[in-house]
């Protein structure tokens, strides 16, 4: 085991110089540039007109719940893998990060149904 | 400060702050105490702290064991008990085991893995501040005279305004957010270090299992306490705005705070033990002269038990109606958490199986802790199981199960640590014959005290009951209960008697008293400032006991010569080039904010916008002064 | 030792992330536990109101009840959030290139958004306390203004933050070598956002 097994290398350093404006830790790739966070943004917009659609269609009542989670869960990847950079940043920020949102989901779960309640 | 003028004029705000900081760098008086960001000194802080509340929570006990030596008791009135127990249990939760642990996390942590402070040193203070302001807050219900009252879990509604009016619950549920708020920083704190600032070459495995289980337990600590703190809100918001949470009449639930609070208390538990079991795991191989047993199935049912113990919360609830479907399944969640814990047992005899045995006080701990976690894990499978447990529900063999896995375990292990680490950090080592005293002292206390609960409990006796009657065959289990209480004060009065004539001994401990395999025993005892002179790097897991010893065709241990050599002392302006981080006041300024929020909560709004002032300026302090310059 | 906060700190840890940044996200995960606990009161005891105030119409001993959600215009108000981390997004962006003026323009843009998105929850909550709903008349009351209460505070918070950042930013201390704190600024505030992306539909678009 060597220093150069370490992430937080020369080759790191090195790696940190060539590209300082990005101010990349090792192991993240390309970041995205306003253009294409206009673009997430004009599709947040959209899912959110959607939504409220949804809402108002009585026709879809029906399958109102599943549609309404679908699409929220869109926004909520848009914004923590694009706006947040999870998509591009160390993996370890994502394990932490989604093992919070399962343990919640998870435990609250199991505590909502021995209430007999549950999302709706 | 020495000098509060400079030349002929006064000297202004920031100059003043600034001596202040300066003085406090040099590490002399009490201004360096209240400004000091250094782990070590942290740690010490912590665990002089732990130690005074061990007695207030001791004393608590002992007043609770007097009332209870015989039926119709007449030293405490009910009202008394309810408080005594309360606290009793509150105090020797969060303001010993809890803080004992943090005081080995912030001694220990940085040594262990190379590093010269934890990633946040402010941060740490600040949690420690934190911690001695909650618990003072907390105690000084008893000067208002309505101490809290319901239980260390105050289960709702009884601790609604409408059965526990005045303030003993708003003490009780202000207080645990404001230790709560210190545990999460010192949680976030250590996992950020543990990660990021580990000594070349240390990898996660060869890391010590310390270590590891301050990781797994910090974990623990940041996913539990945002639950139990929503849930005090809860419980605030019933008691101080008229919500309804728990209100049956508006249809709230009193189930939902056991969830709550159990989805906290149940992780807390494990944050409980978790330490003490990194504490054996190091113990055991010094004073076997053995490498731990099986390091990566130690490891991994630490992590197993971090991920299942968010699995079994409900046991604490079996009786209140969850149905079958319920019921099972956490039933048998809860009896295979036992399966991890039962692999470190096995581990650790192991460990000590083959060893070359140094019977020392910290190893006599060591295995009483052993011995005890024991007993007391069987007597939780035995709770596991749901009819079993219906038995046992709210009777003294639940307190007897508790009191064996967080006294015989926790706090032995926690004595362990003391006697093994307190020649690093004071460089005097304890007294041997003294510590043999208080262990053995302690260990008869202890058992006489709690297994004699375990028949009462059997026999119907229930808990949280202030006096009982006559003739129902519990009077001798009592008695011998507070016989067993008092030897428990006796060894403790062995400790401190251990204490002084330990800092009579002008002999010096050294570096490595022990023959001890990582790396906090490589430098000076006690450490300097900086802690290493230069950063090792790290070959192997125990690396320092491989650079002391080699093994022969035989496997035995042949000495490295001068492999044991240690960092020699240097004079202390020698080490210009290592940068330390600075002292500061403001973890304490902003800590000072959170009990004066708390007590106008209860008393005066204006208190309330008075210690968001302070905490506000305390953090904005914090957030613009540099970390180090 | 850590020297003053420099681009290069990230770069001196074991796992190579900054050590402010993995706060950051250790911080953010225990705020879904939080979180997660508020919503999940609020799915508890939905529908279980004694008496209205409602969120949608209900009928209650025979008495039609006007339900109190304005579902048009708590859309605008998270439409004006989701619109808030765009601008923050962009903010970062700029800042990392060394456009000074445009992180200006966009940190202030945020603020203003995220103040304009606390005005309606403000004019919501007089709303319905108007109509009869607190902390104490049901269960509707309690849950619903303890969770968008906590958020509501969390977005002041990060509207201070973002404030205090500007304040920086004028005096000529946050420039592409501190990109870092708006960097964690960012990834707050975007995290309350989510939190509210999660609300919006739990709380006002999924009526049983």
């Amino acid at each position: 085991m060597t220093l150069a097994d370490y992430r937080g290398t020369k080759e790191g350093r090195e790696e940190a110089v060539r590209h300082p404006p990005a101010a990349h830790a090792p192991g993240e790739r390309a970041h995205p540039g306003p253009v294409e966070y206009i673009k997430i943004g004009a599709a947040l917009f959209i899912v959110t007109m959607i939504e409220v659609a949804v809402y108002y269609i009585d026709a879809l009542d029906d399958v109102l719940v599943p549609i309404l989670l679908a699409l929220s869960a869109l926004k909520f990847s848009l914004v923590v893998m694009w706006f947040m950079h999870l998509r591009f940043d160390n993996r370890m920020f994502s394990t932490m990060f989604v093992g919070g949102l399962i343990l919640a989901g998870a435990v609250f779960v199991v505590v909502l149904a021995t209430f007999g309640a549950g999302l709706v | 400060m020495a000098r509060l003028t400079m030349g002929q004029r006064a000297v202004t705000m920031v100059e003043a702050l600034r001596m202040a900081r300066e003085e406090g760098a040099t590490y002399r008086g009490i201004w360096s105490w209240i400004t000091t960001v250094d782990h070590k000194r942290i740690g010490v802080m912590y665990g002089v702290t732990a130690f005074a509340f061990f007695l207030v929570g001791g004393i608590e006990a002992l007043l609770l064991r007097l009332q209870l030596a015989t039926p119709n008791g007449g030293v405490l009135d009910a009202d008394t008990y309810n408080q005594l127990f309360t606290m009793h249990g509150t105090t020797m939760v969060f303001l010993v085991v809890m803080p004992l642990s943090a005081a080995f996390f912030n001694l220990l942590v940085p040594l262990m893995i190379g590093a010269r402070d934890v990633a946040f040193p402010r941060l740490n203070a600040f949690s420690y501040w934190v911690f001695l302001f909650g618990g003072l807050f907390m105690n000084a219900s008893f000067i208002a005279g309505e101490a809290p009252n319901a239980g260390w879990f105050g289960y709702a509604n009884l601790t609604s305004t409408t059965f526990s009016p005045g303030h003993a619950i708003d003490f009780w549920a202000l207080g645990l957010q404001i230790l709560g708020i210190a545990s999460m920083a010192s949680g976030f704190n250590f996992l950020v270090t543990i990660f990021n600032m580990r000594a070349p070459g240390m990898s996660l495995f060869r890391m010590p299992l310390f270590v590891w289980m301050t990781m797994v337990t910090s974990f623990l600590i940041i996913f539990a306490f945002p639950v139990i703190t929503v849930g005090l809100f809860e419980l605030l918001f019933d008691r101080l705005f008229e919500a309804n949470f728990f209100n049956p009449a508006e249809g709230g639930s009193p189930l939902l705070w056991q969830h709550m609070f159990w989805l906290f208390g149940h992780p807390e538990v494990y944050i409980l033990i978790l330490p003490a079991m990194g504490i054996v795991s190091e113990v055991l191989p010094t004073f076997s002269r053995k490498p731990l047993f099986g390091y990566p199935f130690v490891v991994f049912s630490g992590i197993a038990i971090g991920f299942m113990s968010w699995g079994v919360w409900a046991h604490h609830m079996y009786t209140t109606g969850l149905g079958t479907v319920a019921n099972s399944a956490f039933g048998i969640s809860t009896l295979l958490i036992a399966v991890p814990t039962g692999i470190k047992i096995f581990n650790w005899m192991a460990t000590l199986w083959g060893g070359s045995i140094n019977i020392k006080t910290p190893l006599l701990f060591a295995v009483g802790f052993i011995a005890m976690f024991v007993v007391g894990g069987l007597t939780g499978v035995t709770h596991s199981i749901v009819p079993s447990d219906y038995q046992q529900q709210d009777t003294y063999y639940v307190v007897a199960h508790f009191h064996q896995v967080l006294f015989g375990g926790s706090m032995f292990a926690l004595f362990a640590g003391i006697y093994y680490w307190y020649p690093k950090f004071t460089g005097r080592l304890l007294n041997e014959g003294w510590g043999q005293v208080n262990f053995w002292l302690m260990f008869i206390g202890f058992n006489l005290t709690f297994q004699p609960m375990m028949i009462s409990g059997l026999l119907g006796m229930p808990r949280r009951i202030y006096t009982y009657p006559d003739g129902m065959g519990w009077d001798v289990w009592n008695l011998t209960s507070t016989v067993g209480a008092f030897l428990i004060a006796a060894s403790v009065l062995a400790f401190i008697v251990n204490v002084i004539v330990s800092m009579r001994d002008k002999r010096p401990a050294g570096a490595d008293p022990w023959d001890g395999r990582t790396l906090e025993w490589t430098i000076p005892s006690p450490p300097p400032p900086y802690n290493f002179a230069e950063i090792p790097t790290v070959r192997a897991r125990d690396d320092f006991w491989h650079r002391k010893y080699r093994e022969d065709e035989s496997g035995r241990a042949i000495p490295v010569v001068a492999g044991a050599a240690v960092e020699e002392e240097h004079a202390a302006g020698e080490h210009h080039a290592i940068h330390m981080p600075s002292p500061s006041f403001f973890p304490l300024i902003a800590a000072l904010g959170l009990p004066m929020v708390a007590l106008g909560l209860m008393y005066d709004y204006a208190l309330v916008a008075a210690g968001a002032a302070v905490l506000v300026v305390g953090v904005y302090g914090w957030a613009l002064e540099p970390a180090s310059e | 030792m850590q020297h003053a906060p420099t681009a290069d700190a990230a770069l001196e840890t074991s796992t190579g992330l900054d050590n402010r940044k993995l706060l950051m996200w250790l911080f953010l995960a225990s705020e879904c536990l939080f979180f997660g606990s508020l919503i999940a009161a609020y799915l508890l005891y939905r529908n279980q109101s004694i008496g209205a105030p409602c969120p949608s119409d209900c009928v209650i001993d025979g008495v039609t009840h006007e339900g109190l959600f304005d579902i048009p215009f708590t859309s605008v108000s998270a439409f004006v959030l989701l619109m808030s981390s765009v601008s923050m997004v962009l903010a970062l962006a700029a800042i990392q290139r060394a456009d000074q003026r445009g992180m200006r323009v966009w940190l202030a843009t945020t603020a203003l958004l995220g103040m304009l998105f606390i005005s309606g929850q403000a004019f919501e909550f007089t709303e319905f306390h108007r109509e009869g709903l607190s902390l104490s008349s049901n269960l509707f009351g309690t849950t619903f203004f303890v969770l968008t209460g906590f958020h509501g505070a969390h977005v002041t918070v990060g509207v201070l933050i973002l404030l205090s950042l500007l304040v920086m930013a004028f005096r000529g201390r946050l420039n592409q070598a501190q990109s870092l704190h708006v960097e964690l600024a960012g990834l707050y505030w975007h995290f309350v956002d989510v939190v509210w992306i999660v609300i919006f539909t739990l709380v006002y678009l999924i009526q049983p």
